[in-house]
């Protein structure tokens, strides 16, 4: 095996041009599989969920999935693609054992979606237009355990166990045209893409998009020709990258490899290659021209679709508003910058500060519990935000606490703890553990007389003019309080009790 | 014009992981090449106002309803399985030595 050298990135960019190919399949949450009525409940027992059809038993028929097709009409139409007036699915032979019949059930030259766009708006806001070639709707495939290797990898091992569960599950295949004139940028645009498409097909709710989970899947193409060149030079495809990280981190890898080999007067191979999450590196895979041998014909046992345009400009219609022009819309509403809307959209917040407004927070004190504390907890418990067991208008109403003084931050972090706990709802929680603020009078001002009594050097200094020695105080009173002193009544208290005017 | 060569049908054999004898190459390209022919002979009469198909019928839009229907269980659906393991289908390894 020949080791590449790896160019240093400025340089690799100073000599070549990248150009980029992202292929991303989504899965869809559909409630049955693309051609049979089989379930798609994830984790279910291994070969539960089949039939003739999925398993490719002789004499079976498929029939499309209308909500299949009808997802894959409205990503299309949020892509600002073409929508086919008429398209074929074909079968794409090859044969491997997690394809059951031999052939996936896909689109060849008749997408039902075509020639659109996508734009995407990098870190420092600029807005960089990604076009779209097509999306088709095809199906997945079986899931290989490769026993006997290191590793379960499939190097090495003896034999190989197929669930067919996920065998026949919708997936809708997203090409875009090739991106070019991203330069330096292209690690950087090719993340932005995957995570505004993963935005887009959440909010169109036909997929819940997650990465880890499989759910949506990018590969990788990537050429570089010399700077002023038109012709592109020849492509890697590196698949299975799935985590918006790893895309990131395949597209700069493969700039400085391929600009490894040809500065080194050698050609690209044109192959597909595995990414490694554990070192960013990508290995050569299969060589293409013996797997692409596809032999695509018109599926027979599938009649052709033909779209009404009355239901095409019915789905236009109700497409709701896409997750940029939503996010450009809220930043505004909120007063916050491109960053500070980053931010909370890679905190996966956005949605939980929009329910959190809605319940009544201001924006400022929304973003400030779900991005500060909340997400720190989250962090501690290795869950994502949405998965915290504490709901919007719950941190709503604490933030109400907060703004009528019943609470301070500190004592806000407590309820939060509480609700956290599953002790109940926030004012619950205030009860249960008594953590209203301390104003009356009586009580504060007993523990002010305290704190006096207790600190009367201090107090002394206080009395001579040294105004700002009255926080040693205040800190006293806190802490006899236990944190639950309205801060700013004590200090005047003490002010008071000494003969200062307040400073 | 058309009809298949000994060589396309080697090519064919090794993508559907078949292994043929050199005799049953020569006899499968024959028998191919007159099946190849014998179908050619639709486009002879197939005239500019003929435009191909894939489907007999003029039927599209055939989809039915997002709902689940019952199908096998794991037990019959491995039930034609040469081997299993932990209820999956059991296959030969897939990469061979490199």
């Amino acid at each position: 095996m020949t080791v590449t050298e790896l160019v240093p990135y400025e340089e690799a960019l100073a000599a070549f041009d990248p150009v980029m190919g992202l292929e991303v399949h989504v899965e869809l949450g559909t409630k049955t599989k693309m051609f049979c009525g089989c379930a798609t409940t994830p984790g279910a027992e291994p070969n539960s969920q089949t039939c003739p059809t999925c398993l490719g038993l002789p004499g079976s028929l498929p029939v499309v999935n209308e909500i299949g097709v009808e997802s894959a009409i409205r990503i299309g139409l949020a892509l600002r693609c073409e929508i086919a007036e008429w398209c074929r699915f074909a079968r794409k032979n090859y044969f491997y054992p997690d394809m059951p019949k031999n052939f996936q059930t896909s689109q060849y030259d008749e997408p039902i979606a075509y020639d659109g766009h996508l734009d995407v708006q990098l870190e420092d806001g600029e807005v960089f237009r990604v076009g779209i070639e097509r999306a088709h709707m095809e199906e997945d495939t079986g899931k290989s355990t490769h026993i006997g290797g290191a590793a379960g990898r499939i190097h090495g091992a003896s034999h190989s166990l197929i669930d067919y569960n996920r065998a026949g599950i919708p997936l809708i295949e997203i090409v875009t045209k090739p991106i070019v004139g991203a330069g330096a940028r292209a690690p950087e645009v090719a993340r932005a893409y995957v995570a505004e498409l993963r935005e887009l097909i959440r909010s169109l709710g036909v997929s819940e998009a997650r990465m880890e989970l499989g759910q949506l899947r990018c590969d990788v193409n990537l050429s570089l020709r010399p700077h002023g060149r038109e012709t592109f030079g020849t492509r890697s495809e590196t698949k299975n990258v799935n985590s918006l990280r790893s895309v990131e981190r395949a597209v700069r890898f493969e700039i400085q490899r391929h600009a490894g080999v040809l500065s080194d007067g050698g050609t690209v191979v044109q192959e597909t290659r595995h990414f490694h999450e554990e070192n960013g590196t990508t290995t050569s895979g299969r060589v293409k021209e013996e797997a692409e041998d596809y032999r695509y014909f018109p599926e027979p046992d599938l009649v052709p679709l033909a779209p009404a345009r009355e239901w095409v400009e019915k789905l236009r219609a109700e497409l709701p508003e896409l997750p940029l022009a939503r996010r450009n819309r809220l930043r505004e509403e909120w007063g916050i910058s491109a960053h500070e809307m980053q931010s909370a959209l890679n905190a996966g917040a956005v949605d939980l500060i929009v329910a959190t407004v809605e319940a009544g927070a201001d924006a400022a004190a929304a973003r400030k519990w779900w991005l500060g504390e909340l997400a720190r907890r989250a962090n501690e418990r290795g869950v994502e935000l949405a998965g915290l067991p504490i709901a919007p208008a719950q941190v709503a109403r604490v933030a109400a606490l907060v703004a009528e003084g019943s609470l301070n931050d500190k004592l806000a972090r407590q309820v939060i703890d509480g609700v956290l706990e599953g002790e109940g709802e926030p004012d619950e929680v205030v009860e249960k553990r008594g953590l209203r603020i301390v104003s009356d009078e009586g009580a504060l001002g007993a523990a002010v007389d305290e704190a006096i009594a207790a600190n009367q050097a201090v107090a002394d200094k206080v009395r001579g003019g040294k105004v700002a020695a009255a926080g040693a105080l205040v800190g006293a009173v806190m802490k006899a309080t236990r944190g639950q002193a309205d801060a700013a009544r004590a200090r005047e208290l003490i002010l008071e009790r000494l003969g200062v005017s307040g400073g | 014009m058309p009809g298949i060569t000994r060589e396309e049908v080697a090519h064919l054999a090794r993508l559907a992981r078949l292994e043929l004898t050199d005799e049953e190459l020569d006899h499968f390209a024959g028998q191919l090449d007159d099946i190849i022919g014998a179908v050619a002979r639709v486009s002879e009469v197939a005239a500019e106002d003929v435009p191909p198909t894939s489907h007999p019928l003029p039927l599209t839009n055939v989809m039915r309803a997002d709902e689940v229907r019952p199908g096998l269980t794991a037990q019959q659906a491995l039930s034609g399985a040469p081997a299993q393991e932990q209820q999956r289908f059991k296959v030969p390894q897939i990469l061979g030595e490199e």
